[in-house]
């Protein structure tokens, strides 16, 4: 099977979740668009590691998945915070600062 | 195409072997330890600082968090001194960690600013004298605890027992740290780890203040899941740029962008698709334009640095942009420096958005702390215009522009916390009238930091925008100077029109009170007046210094 395929693949997730943080409202919905986001670049990386051989890709794609895990204690944590103060997670209820 | 794939697979795949002392060891990376000393001095006083929130009683964690905090980061201070003294700076530079961080002029030259940056910082951190005292404690401007839900009776025990969040100094060390490998990252791993790392603490800083927490946490909320955003779209951006280069180190990039690489069947099929290269470049330019707050990507600047607690404010309005400058500086002009055709025309166009729509929006803000936001924004079009100059005297002026705005940045918001009311901190413009008649020392250091901003001859920003400007037009960029100049007059308006409110109009009867501050704050302030003063009137030696710094190393 031809590897671009698979880029093909990366873009397409990577686009949903892109299109998820911009119309979702749910913030942990939100936050879940950005992981797939990261997963897409995952599959991309280790497509490309395929293609060029060499395995840098695939190490890139381990330290994807750490940074995905901090990222993911950090954002639950703040999210979960604006929940309990607001008993909402919706992002469009976050309006405090609007003029 | 079944030939080589069976050759691939060798790479990552081994035949078994019977007995495993045969199996061939992999060499161990060779680390310079004395040459990333700054950085690891300020993990390390980091990791003490979590250590002594896990263990040292709640009573003594304040004056050791402090201690831990200011010798660290003088020792990270000193580290960089040695290392510029050594030849680093220039000559010797390298890059070391097996290619993963550079050690060169502009590295060591921002690594300095944002280890000062932080050492101010940590003061206005500190500062235990504005707030009213609590139940008989003493506190910060950070939440009891930052778990509570605010108002509530978990927070009002809290409050009683007198609890502080001393765990802002743990993380603000991260940041810096992560922010001290930012411009120095010579790879693009490198790059996207450490812009994790200096992030991550930030958005929970952000979320920390003692006052207005609701705005504080909304504030956070929004600065996370647009940074997650824009960090991934960055992410995107480096694997398009891998799948070109089939690496992830500049100069291997910057070869395989000049065509002087040395071309493997794979490198072949990839390097004729541009595609790759210029959508590549283009997201991860773009996931560092967000953190420099440029226009398009600035939303999330003015809630941001309004709700978050003002010594957070300051810090990151100053820090932030310094190291992701440097990396947005290291990445045009070691990586695509061969592209730069193709680079300069977006960001002609983005300067001029950003310097006018900063300009411009700010004009019509009624809250002292996003006026400071819109104007940092249009500092960022400013330094922009350095940017695009692409010789070595706009290295050299961008790197000299981020001090002179850094440290007044710090003043600036620093004076903020110092205007209170009831409420807290009184950062509605209105307020502020009359304040010249009420503290007029106050009022003229703010004036000295708005003449700075504004960029009137004999400060620092007249210095630095002097620079960035002729740096651009020796470039070739003469028009986009002249929009410079343009919106820098605009900006002027606005930062005159707060000076002529806080000494020609009436004080209100119901105004703010101005708070006495500890040396802390009083040093954070006077600091920012003497760097504005000495870089306004006498800035050859430091424009020298930034011009000896201002040669990256591949």
């Amino acid at each position: 099977m031809n590897p671009a395929n698979y880029l093909y693949l990366s873009a397409l997730l990577f686009t949903i979740g892109a299109a998820g943080v911009l119309i979702r409202r749910n913030a942990i919905i939100v936050f879940m668009c950005v992981e797939l986001m990261l997963n897409a670049c995952n599959l991309a990386f280790v497509t490309f590691s395929r293609l060029h051989g060499n395995l840098d890709g695939q190490i890139i794609a381990f330290f994807t998945m750490v940074v995905a895990a901090a990222e993911v204690v950090v954002g639950l944590a703040i999210i979960v915070t604006f929940f309990r103060s607001r008993h909402s997670a919706s992002v469009d209820d976050a309006d405090l600062m609007k003029l | 195409m079944s030939a080589t794939a069976a050759a691939v697979h060798s790479l990552w795949t081994t035949r078994a072997l019977a007995d495993t002392a045969a199996t061939p060891a992999i060499p161990t990376p060779h680390i310079e330890y004395a040459q990333l000393s700054p950085v690891l001095i300020v993990f390390g006083a980091a990791v003490l600082g979590v250590l002594i929130e896990a263990f040292a009683p709640r009573a003594a964690r304040y004056a050791g968090q402090l201690a831990v905090s200011v010798v660290g980061l003088a020792a990270a201070f000193a580290a960089l001194v040695a290392l510029a003294a050594d030849g680093y700076a220039q000559g010797r530079s390298h890059v070391a960690a097996m290619g993963a961080v550079a050690v060169d002029g502009p590295a060591l030259f921002l690594q300095g600013t944002i280890v000062l940056i932080a050492l101010v910082a940590t003061f206005t951190f500190a500062e235990r004298r504005l707030d009213p005292v609590a139940h008989g404690n003493r506190v910060d401007s950070f939440a009891a605890q930052g778990s509570a839900v605010p108002g509530g009776e978990q927070e009002q025990k809290a409050v009683r027992a007198g609890f502080t969040t001393t765990e802002v100094f743990p993380l603000l060390l991260f940041a810096v740290a992560g922010m001290m490998i930012f411009p120095a990252a010579d790879d693009l791993l490198t790059l996207f780890v450490s812009l994790e790392v200096f992030s991550l603490p930030l958005y929970l800083l952000c979320a920390l203040a003692r006052r207005r927490r609701l705005m504080s946490q909304e504030a956070s909320v929004k600065y996370f899941l647009l940074g997650a955003f824009s960090s991934a779209i960055l992410l995107f951006g480096i694997a398009l740029l891998y799948g070109y280069a089939g690496t992830v180190s500049y100069g291997g990039i910057a070869d395989v962008v000049d065509g002087t690489a040395k071309l493997t069947p794979a490198l072949a099929n990839t390097t004729g698709n541009d595609a790759l290269l210029l959508i590549g470049g283009a997201m991860v330019v773009m996931g560092l334009l967000f953190k420099v707050a440029a226009v398009p990507f600035h939303m999330w600047t003015p809630d941001v640095y309004q709700g978050a607690p003002t010594p957070v404010t300051g810090f990151m309005a100053a820090a932030v942009k310094v190291a992701a400058f440097g990396a947005l500086l290291r990445l045009l002009y070691v990586v695509l420096p061969g592209m730069r055709w193709d680079w300069r025309p977006v960001m002609w166009g983005v300067a001029i958005v950003t310097m006018v729509v900063g300009a411009i929006i700010a004009v019509t803000q009624t809250d002292v702390k996003r006026l400071l936001a819109y104007s940092s924004i249009a500092h960022a079009g400013f330094l922009l215009t350095g940017v695009i100059a692409v010789s070595p005297s706009g290295v050299s002026s961008v790197l000299f522009y981020l001090v002179a705005y850094s440290f007044v940045t710090l003043g600036g918001f620093a004076v903020v916390t110092l205007v209170r009311d009831a409420g807290g901190e009184a950062t509605h413009l209105s307020k502020w009238a009359g304040l010249g008649r009420r503290s007029p020392l106050l009022a003229a250091v703010f004036a000295v930091f708005l003449l700075s901003f504004a960029g009137i001859p004999l400060t620092a920003g007249f210095s630095g925008k002097f620079a960035v400007f002729k740096a651009a037009a020796q470039g070739g960029a003469v028009p986009l100077v002249v929009v410079g100049v343009i919106s820098s007059a605009i900006a002027a308006f606005f930062y005159i029109r707060v000076i002529v409110m806080m000494f020609f109009q009436e004080p209100q009867p119901q105004g703010p009170t101005v708070a006495i501050p500890s040396p802390l704050t009083s040093t954070a302030i006077a600091l920012g007046v003497a760097v504005t003063l000495v870089l306004g009137v006498a800035p050859q030696y430091f424009l020298d210094l930034a011009g000896k710094a201002g040669v990256f190393v591949r």
